[in-house]
């Protein structure tokens, strides 16, 4: 019942092993090894590479990234494998909305916290115009909920604007 | 003679039960404890105004008498994921532990496979088959927000799974939650008695018996098999068993669960089965106020 399209591979540790497997491709259209996954969630969000000691990472079609609790032999041909994590094979890659909330507790910088009506708007699909001092591009954007911070997904900032990136069928009128 | 008529001679209280069925069944959640934990999903519904009943048997489910369990924070954040309570036994009592491999052979939507993986503090393998790609689409979904990174998901019959993928280790557990004619849903879908056949009871028993079959061949020796149905029909229960039974090296085991329930018959119509299936339970809807359900506990031999 399966084809190709449903092949996931696993991510090669380094650019080195990424060299000896592949045909030299550059830039963004080549495959992320474990190494820049890594480095992209700490320099980015400060989440330490620790937390996914548990976690491999693999690839299905292009650029599209999932984490997963084990280590069968690659490639592996099934549905699904773990979660969607990360977009990669473009200028800013992008983390999943299920992603942030599964790891996005330790997140320590580029996050945004929300008070509630902005965080029910966010999680409506709204963007919104508000301040932020930090960089641009994708930001962790928390709220409280039973009295403490918790991610609640990824959001655009761009010119003074945060944009939802809510998928639509996770959007919830709260 | 059709449900629930053709129960009369095997349920203790028959209008009780009759009138069980016909009673609306609330709205129940299980709490997601790969994200989350009761006391947290507490103060949010608290902090929101949601009203939650806590159930007898399982610390981690709630009813919400007065709320649809989606348009809130907790479910939101993947703390809660609605679920039956009847629907939360069979992963409770297959009791999965960290670090194990188990397969769920007919798992979409995903209910009971993310509740492994939380039992399992999602360390362990999930294999989460099904067949139909359309189901297998909302198992994906609910398995992401539910935060769950130990799922992994297959689309192929569970009569023919294959141990390929991962490289051909047998499991240490299976839950056989198959599909049935769910009269026992009977509570949340009113017209579950009128699109009730023997025809397709006769036709999905076949199928249920090859499914409980391939589970037990790819379980280890000294592994648990779980099988549920959420139907009362015998020729789906017991008779799904007596085969099995008949045919690889398992048997039936007692386990506890703290649901009222009555043990399985050795005899229906012109049938009589291994006497060990006395040791299924049978979960009515007027015993406890739930849907109907049916479960057994097998460990397979060498």
């Amino acid at each position: 019942m399966s084809n190709d399209s449903t092949k996931f591979t696993r991510l090669p540790e380094t650019a080195a092993e990424r060299a000896q497997g592949e045909q030299a491709t550059s830039g963004d259209d080549r495959r992320a090894t474990r190494e820049e996954v890594l480095d992209f969630w700490e320099e980015r969000f400060g989440v330490p590479p620790e937390t996914f000691e548990n976690h491999t990472f693999w690839e299905r079609g292009k650029g599209k990234l999932w984490c997963y609790r084990g280590d069968p032999p690659s490639p592996v041909d099934v549905e699904g494998l773990g979660m969607t994590f990360l977009r990669t094979r473009q200028e800013h890659w992008k983390p999943t909305l299920e992603a942030v909330q599964r790891f996005g507790a330790h997140a320590t910088k580029n996050v945004i916290h929300l008070p509630e009506g902005e965080a029910e708007a966010f999680v409506a699909g709204h963007d919104q115009e508000l301040d932020w001092d930090g960089d641009w591009g994708y930001l962790v954007v928390t709220h409280d909920v039973a009295g403490a911070p918790e991610p609640v997904g990824i959001g655009l900032y761009v010119y003074g604007e945060l944009r939802s990136q809510v998928p639509k069928g996770r959007r919830r009128d709260i | 003679m059709e449900p629930p008529a053709r129960y009369r001679d095997i349920v203790d209280d028959f209008e009780a039960f009759r009138a069980a069925c016909e009673r609306p069944l609330p709205s129940a959640v299980r709490v997601n404890t790969i994200k989350s934990d009761v006391e947290r999903v507490r103060r949010a519904w608290d902090d929101a105004g949601i009203a939650y009943e806590p159930v007898g048997w399982h610390d981690g489910l709630f009813v919400l008498p007065d709320s649809s369990p989606g348009a809130n924070w907790p479910y939101f954040h993947g703390w809660i994921h609605g679920q039956e309570e009847v629907s939360a036994v069979p992963a409770a009592v297959l009791s999965p532990q960290p670090g194990e491999r188990v397969w769920d052979a007919c798992a979409a939507p995903g209910s009971k496979a993310t509740q492994l993986a939380a039992l399992m503090d999602d360390c362990g393998a999930v294999v989460a088959t099904d067949n139909n790609l359309g189901r297998i689409s909302a198992l994906r979904t609910n398995t992401e927000r539910l935060g769950a990174t130990s799922i992994a998901v297959t689309h192929e019959d569970a009569r023919n799974h294959s141990l390929k993928p991962f490289g051909g280790e047998a499991y240490d557990r299976a839950l056989v939650d198959v599909p049935c004619s769910c009269e026992g849903t009977i509570r949340k879908n009113p017209d579950a008695f009128e699109e009730w056949s023997r025809s397709h009871v006769r036709g999905i028993s076949g199928v249920q018996k090859d499914i409980l079959e391939r589970a037990v061949q790819a379980t280890k020796p000294g592994g648990t098999v779980v099988y549920s149905t959420c139907t009362f029909a015998p020729e789906e229960n017991e008779a799904v068993l007596d085969y099995v039974l008949s045919r690889e090296a398992c048997e039936l085991v007692e386990f506890d669960l703290s649901l009222s329930s009555r043990e399985g018959v050795t005899e229906w119509r012109d049938d009589e089965y291994d006497p060990s299936v006395t040791l299924a339970k049978r979960i009515y809807p007027q015993f406890n106020d739930t849907g109907g359900f049916f479960c057994a506990k097998l460990e397979v031999g060498e």
